[in-house]
This record gives structure tokens, C-alpha cells and sequence, in this order.
């Protein structure tokens, strides 16, 4: 069986210029890669690869340099993200497209309900299902229920990671970028993590992802590409 | 997703200007006042969208132009070039064709406007309540009762203590004032909202409430918002997308995370940078 993939990486190169030292930094050079849906592709190279990069250019808050992001959209059109329209790629960050970062940024008075309902919210779920849909992922990923009407500026890291991850998943995107979803959690949690994940894969959510620890794309990944650090001719 | 406000080559000058104004000014020649007249380019060729419900942030230091754009757009002042299209539900407007009597409709009705100084945007000789009152009686909502019931509500949702909608906003905090002069932009339930510098010179904790406020409004009532500021941190938790202006030049524009992560002009390259 062959299926179009969810998305096609071609030739990504990413390189920033920095105007006040006139000096340009290679960051991912020449990536090549697919995602399909229900399945999760796996990121790895060592640090400085630029794996963090090819998510940040997938999700425009880097502007690619050079190649192609193939993305199929919901509606069947193809649409290459790095050319993409400012408001489709808003609309695809509301409707389609998720990215669970390292860090977590909230508005200040916003209780950790709220945080996670938001794409919920977004796409014109009441408050009121959308807050109880985030407590049962809370629930799941081992938040204190005590937490829950609490802005989670107080959080420890690993648990803005979890409710940022629990904000990650909570609208089921059809695409989902994950930034080392697990990097600092205990083994048990992990578990809860990988579960989740492994659902939403289930329901189709295609992924691609960085992970910390080689166990875990072992675990997860269904395929897995290697980047180099890109090399720098001076 | 359906445009509310379309700007083309918006241009502002304050002085007598000349024929040489915009060729010998901006971020090229680091200044905005014209060598040949001394006049001052507030603003030169800015063009945008907004649609429905979106935020856009103009961002930039202070002289780069960008209160002069919604102060245009608020008809406040009228600009010497380029035009700005209203898409109202009753139809197109051409906002600086259009005669004092429509002009007065769309700010009274139709847009809202937040100043940094609340000075210019409430009467402080008349009550809170009476500084809402007076824009719904502009919006010919004319029964008593309804006029404080409806005010006493838009305080409470900006949570001003409605105790305290007789007094005189003088007498308030700045962050309250600031709140009250949301609420009365609101009063009409306006589709477009200017807002600028509102949370400029309000210590921390109140900033967050305005934009905790903000963007609730946004939400409930998918309000367009042009919010302008030189603070990157408003921005970045309001804006979807951002312009960058330089010396009444527009000189970067992008999703707003990119504009700060990813910046690709030199002087915004140096604005992220010595912000963080």
C-alpha cells in the first residue's frame, strides 16, 4: 500500500545571518524526510544537528532558507509550508498543526484548565468541555488535581512539560511536532507520556519528533532520520 | 477568513513637506526629518490586512510611526497619503473619503481606541459609569436604567469594582483608568480595537490583567486589534502577526514568534537582542 505522506521535508537547509557581526551560522543543512499519518519519525544527530530547527522551520517561527515542506492539508491540497501564506499558516497552527516546545509560555493569570483548553478553545469548544477534556488528560498525565486552577508559572519543569504536552495533544492535530517531550521526567511518567502518544498515534496523529533517550525511539518511532552537524567553510 | 480593514500606502507628514520628503528619509538614511524642508516623516507607504478577529502588533521605538498609523485609522488625524478600507457588515468604507458625519459614526459605533494616556480617552470630569454612558448614548441606547445596567456590566468584565462607577477616574489608579477606558472602548461592541502603548508605564502585575483582559475579549467577542507597543513581551503574547516600523518605514513583517526568533532585519536583529 502506498500513501501520500502527511508531510515531505525536501532539502531543508536552514542558516541565519547575523547582521552585527556579518557572519552566517549554518543550523540544518540539506534534511530530507516524510511523516505519515498514525506514524511518528524520529529525529536524531547529535547536538547542533539542527533537529530543533527542521521543527521551527516546519512550523514557520524560522524561516526556512532553502527547500521544500510538503504538507497535505486537511481539505487534500498541498501546501509547501516555507511559501505559505502568514494567515495559512496561522489558521494550519489552530486547526491542523501542533508543536509541544521545551517551554511553556502562558499568559500570567491563566489557570493550568485553561492553558491546556486553549486550542480547544481556538477552534470554538465551551469552556466548559474543553475544561473538562483538559483534566482527564491532566488526570492521565499524573498532574495533582490541586494544581489544576493554578496558573502553572509555579511548576516544576517536569511538570510545565507535561501540561504543555497536555496542551500538545489535547485538539488531536493531525500533524504534531515534539521537542523532546520527555526530557525531564521520571521513568513512570515517561511510561504515561509514551502511552499517550502511542494513542494519538493510534488515532492518527502523524508525529515527528526529538527524543533525549535512544530507549525511547526504539519505543516509539516507526522511522528514523539521522542529521549531521552541517559543515562550515570559512 | 474575511478581511475587516485593508491599509494601502499609508503616509503621514508632520510640516510643510516637500517634493524630496520620502526620498531623502528612513531607515536608509537614519532619520525621519526631511534635510531639504525639516519636515517630519511620521509614516511612509504602510500597507496591511487585518481580518476578522486577529491581532496585529506594530512594533517599534519610540518616533518610528506607529501611534501615527491607528491615529490615522482613528480619525484623530488625516494622513497626506494612501487609503484604509473599513469591510463593515453594511458595505465598504473608504475611511478618508468618507464625510465628518460618517467619520464620526465609525469611531463612535464601529471601532474602538485605547490611548497610553487614559487622558485622552476618558472625560475625567465625569464619572466612570457617565464615561460609558456617554458612548452608549452616542450609540442611541437612551433608557436610564439600561445605560447603568450595561455600564455597570462592561466595568465589571474589566473588572473595575462597579462600587465605584460614580466616582471620578481622576481619582483611579492608572491601571484603572486604563481598565475603564477599555471599557468604554467596548461599550459599543466595536469589531476593530486600537490599542496603544496600554500597558506602557502600568507596573508588571496590572500589565498582566490589561493583557489577561485583552485577549479574553478577544475571544468572547472576536474583536480585530491593532495593538501597538515597543515592548516585545506584549507582543509576543498578543500579536499572531507583527510589523516591525524603523522611521515611519515598515522594515520586517512576519508570525510573530518568527519576527522574535527568527528576525531577519539588521535593526530587528538588534531589538530582539538587546530585549532578552
Amino acid at each position: 500500500m502506498t500513501r501520500k505522506p502527511l508531510l515531505s521535508v525536501e532539502n531543508l537547509s536552514k542558516t541565519f545571518f547575523l547582521h552585527e557581526q556579518n557572519k552566517v551560522i549554518p543550523s540544518s543543512s540539506q534534511v530530507n524526510l516524510t511523516v505519515y499519518a498514525g506514524k511518528l519519525t524520529a529525529l536524531i544527530g547529535p547536538t547542533g544537528a539542527g533537529k530543533s530547527s527542521v521543527l521551527k522551520s516546519i512550523y514557520r517561527t524560522y524561516l526556512p532558507s532553502s527547500g521544500r515542506l510538503l504538507y497535505e492539508t486537511a481539505a487534500g491540497v498541498t501546501l509547501d509550508l516555507a511559501l505559505a501564506l502568514e494567515h495559512q499558516i496561522l489558521e494550519l497552527r489552530r486547526e491542523e498543526i501542533g508543536f509541544v516546545t521545551q517551554f511553556l509560555h502562558t499568559l500570567p493569570r491563566q489557570k493550568t484548565l485553561d492553558v491546556v483548553a486553549m486550542p480547544l478553545y481556538r477552534q470554538g469548544v465551551d469552556k466548559q468541555e474543553g475544561r473538562a477534556r483538559a483534566a482527564e488528560l491532566l488526570a492521565e498525565l499524573n498532574i495533582p488535581e490541586r494544581l489544576w486552577e493554578v496558573p502553572p508559572a509555579t511548576f516544576s519543569g517536569g511538570e510545565k512539560q507535561r501540561v504543555n504536552l497536555a496542551r500538545g495533544l489535547i485538539a488531536s492535530p493531525r500533524l504534531l511536532l515534539l521537542d523532546e517531550p520527555t526530557a525531564s521526567l521520571d521513568a513512570k511518567t515517561t511510561d504515561r507520556v509514551v502511552n499517550l502518544i502511542q494513542r494519538k498515534k493510534e488515532q492518527g496523529t502523524g508525529m515527528l519528533a526529538i527524543f533525549h533517550h535512544a530507549d525511547l525511539v526504539k519505543r516509539m518511532a516507526d522511522e528514523v532520520v539521522e542529521l549531521m552537524v552541517p559543515v562550515v567553510n570559512v | 477568513m474575511d478581511k475587516i480593514l485593508e491599509v494601502k500606502g499609508l503616509s503621514q507628514v508632520y510640516g510643510p513637506g516637500c517634493d524630496l520628503c520620502f526620498a531623502s528619509t528612513g531607515p536608509d538614511f537614519e532619520t525621519n526629518i526631511c534635510p531639504h524642508c525639516g519636515s517630519i516623516v511620521a509614516l511612509h507607504d504602510l500597507s496591511f490586512d487585518l481580518y476578522k478577529g486577529e491581532i496585529l502588533g506594530i512594533m517599534g521605538e519610540s518616533g518610528s510611526g506607529k501611534s501615527t498609523a491607528v491615529k490615522c485609522l482613528y480619525f484623530d488625524q488625516m494622513p497626506v497619503g494612501g487609503s484604509a478600507t473599513f469591510f463593515d457588515d453594511s458595505g465598504q468604507k473608504p475611511l478618508f473619503k468618507l464625510n465628518p458625519a460618517q467619520r464620526r459614526s465609525l469611531r463612535n459605533h464601529r471601532f474602538g481606541m485605547v490611548y497610553q494616556n487614559p487622558n485622552l480617552g476618558l472625560n475625567f470630569d465625569i464619572s466612570a459609569g457617565g464615561n460609558i454612558a456617554e458612548r452608549l448614548l452616542m450609540s442611541q441606547v437612551m433608557n436610564y436604567s439600561e445605560i447603568r445596567e450595561r455600564a455597570r456590566e462592561l466595568l465589571a468584565r474589566t473588572e473595575v469594582l462597579t462600587e465605584r462607577m460614580d466616582e471620578l477616574p481622576k481619582n483611579f489608579s492608572g491601571g484603572m483608568q486604563q481598565r475603564v477606558q477599555i471599557a468604554k472602548a467596548l461599550a459599543t461592541r466595536p469589531p476593530l480595537l486600537l490599542l496603544d502603548e496600554v500597558t506602557t508605564g502600568l507596573d508588571l502585575s496590572v500589565q498582566a490583567k490589561i493583557l489577561d483582559l485583552i485577549l479574553e475579549i478577544q475571544s468572547e467577542l472576536n474583536t480585530a486589534m491593532i495593538v501597538v507597543t515597543h515592548d516585545l513581551g506584549v507582543i509576543r503574547l498578543l500579536a499572531g502577526r507583527t510589523l516591525v516600523m524603523k522611521y515611519g518605514r515598515v522594515i520586517e513583517r512576519g508570525l510573530t514568534d518568527q519576527i522574535l526568533e527568527d528576525p531577519q532585519h539588521a535593526y530587528t536583529q538588534q531589538l530582539v537582542a538587546s530585549a532578552l
